[in-house]
């Protein structure tokens, strides 16, 4: 008999119509629709959402928190990305 | 007994009319996915080219300053095309598909980037314009029926208010500067005035898909509308900066609330979209040499994963 641990799935929950799934936290089964059947189980008992959707853990790939300096800094100086760093007269409207 | 069952269609535009979003893997009548994918592909084409004449003059911004918001405002616009086009890839057709249609003259971009950006003026109009009416045109969108398309044009729309304010900002600062720098204002304002018009597209009377489109909630005002708004909101800012809308007709109208205005050019509308524009083979000749130039950066990019994954495979095989 098999002694194989279930995979670990990664679960993303579409909490209403018209939004963005949204990571809510993990599972293990046995296969993507068993991974459904529990994160509708364990994650929308409470009508938390309309739309699931679970990624096998090992295929997320993540940044690495040490680059996080030298991956984010480059935009700290680029204030000008920003709309409020134009000023805009007070009399014109819609901008 | 009679049934109460709502065909596909119908049940299809129930959840539109209750204002719900329709998903990737919702079912949706053809024709829907077809006028989607090609209005999706045709506002991805037109962030891609929309670079072009705006890329035009970074290497000759006059200060550091503005060259590095031109550099940023070009770079969300190649951002925004990516969203549209993923959002466009939801629907089943691919990148490939899209970029040789686009490449071979199939598929349409926005008449308005085959204008040319002659002087430094330009950028301020392109911003203050052009991303202005695109701003008009976007911000009904991101309550569109498809819901990717919907999500992406949240994330343009909030890139989008500092390309129209930068804009703005060189034109106020060439209005006040020098007359030499106010007459390239007015002058960059007298060129792009009318085809930032056209760029609502065909009148309401000549654009015998709106409805449907309406409908379909894909498209949230006519063109009518839209350019309407345009003006209203425009004029009053060019008055600020002491310029002259070019349009003879142009006057305010106290029973409609709004400005009457003059017929925009419609045969120099059709002849842009038709291919003879002053830019078009010029910008399009620029998108394939992009492409094919970066051809090899592409294949190199693969096999450097290739060779990556299997020199991996070889760690762990040794492990
Ligand atoms: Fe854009
Ligand atoms: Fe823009």
């Amino acid at each position: 008999m098999s002694q194989k641990e279930w995979p670990l799935w990664e679960v993303f929950i579409r909490s209403k119509q018209g939004l963005d799934h949204k990571h809510v936290g993990s599972l293990h089964a046995a296969d993507a629709e068993m991974a459904i059947q529990n994160a509708r189980d364990v994650y929308t008992r409470r009508l938390e959402g309309v739309s699931i959707w679970v990624v096998e853990s090992k295929h997320v790939h993540a940044s690495n928190p040490d680059d996080a300096q030298a991956f984010y800094e480059p935009a700290n100086d680029k204030i000008y990305r920003h709309p409020t760093f134009y000023q805009v007269p007070d009399s014109i409207k819609h901008m | 007994m009679e049934t109460l069952e709502l065909t596909q269609e119908e049940q299809f535009q129930a959840r539109i009319d209750a204002d719900m979003r329709i998903e990737p893997k919702d079912w949706m009548p053809d024709a829907y996915r077809k006028t989607l994918i090609r209005q999706i592909s045709q506002h991805a084409h037109s962030e891609l080219v929309g670079m072009l004449p705006e890329g035009n003059w970074i290497t000759r911004a006059p200060s550091l300053k503005r060259k590095s918001i031109l550099l940023a405002k070009v770079q969300d616009e190649a951002g925004h095309g990516l969203y549209l086009y993923s959002a466009a890839e939801t629907l089943g057709t691919s990148r490939d598909q899209m970029l040789a249609d686009l490449h071979s003259g199939k598929a349409k971009y926005s008449s308005i980037f085959n204008y040319p950006t002659l002087s430094w003026a330009d950028m301020g109009c392109v911003g203050w314009l052009v991303d202005g009416a695109a701003i008009l045109n976007q911000v009904p969108l991101c309550r569109t029926s498809y819901g990717p398309y919907a999500r992406a044009m949240v994330r343009v729309c909030k890139e989008e208010s500092f390309h129209q304010r930068q804009g703005f900002e060189i034109m106020q600062t060439l209005c006040e500067g020098s007359p030499e720098q106010k007459a390239m204002a007015q002058e960059g304002l007298n060129r792009w005035w009318w085809p930032t018009l056209m760029m609502f597209g065909p009148k309401d009377s000549e654009s015998p898909n709106t409805a449907q489109s309406m409908n379909w909630r894909i498209k949230r005002f006519t063109n009518d509308e839209l350019r309407q708004k345009f003006v209203d909101m425009m004029v009053p800012q060019a008055e600020f900066l002491g310029l002259t809308v070019p349009d003879p007709n142009l006057k305010w109208n106290e029973a409609k609330q709004g400005y009457d205005f003059g017929d925009v050019d419609w045969e120099e509308f059709w002849n842009v979209v038709k291919g003879n524009g002053m830019c078009n083979k010029e910008r399009l000749q620029a998108r394939v040499q992009a492409h094919e130039e970066g051809a090899w950066v592409r294949e190199a990019a693969l096999a450097h994963a290739e060779k990556r994954q299997q020199r991996e495979a070889a760690k762990a095989a040794a492990a």
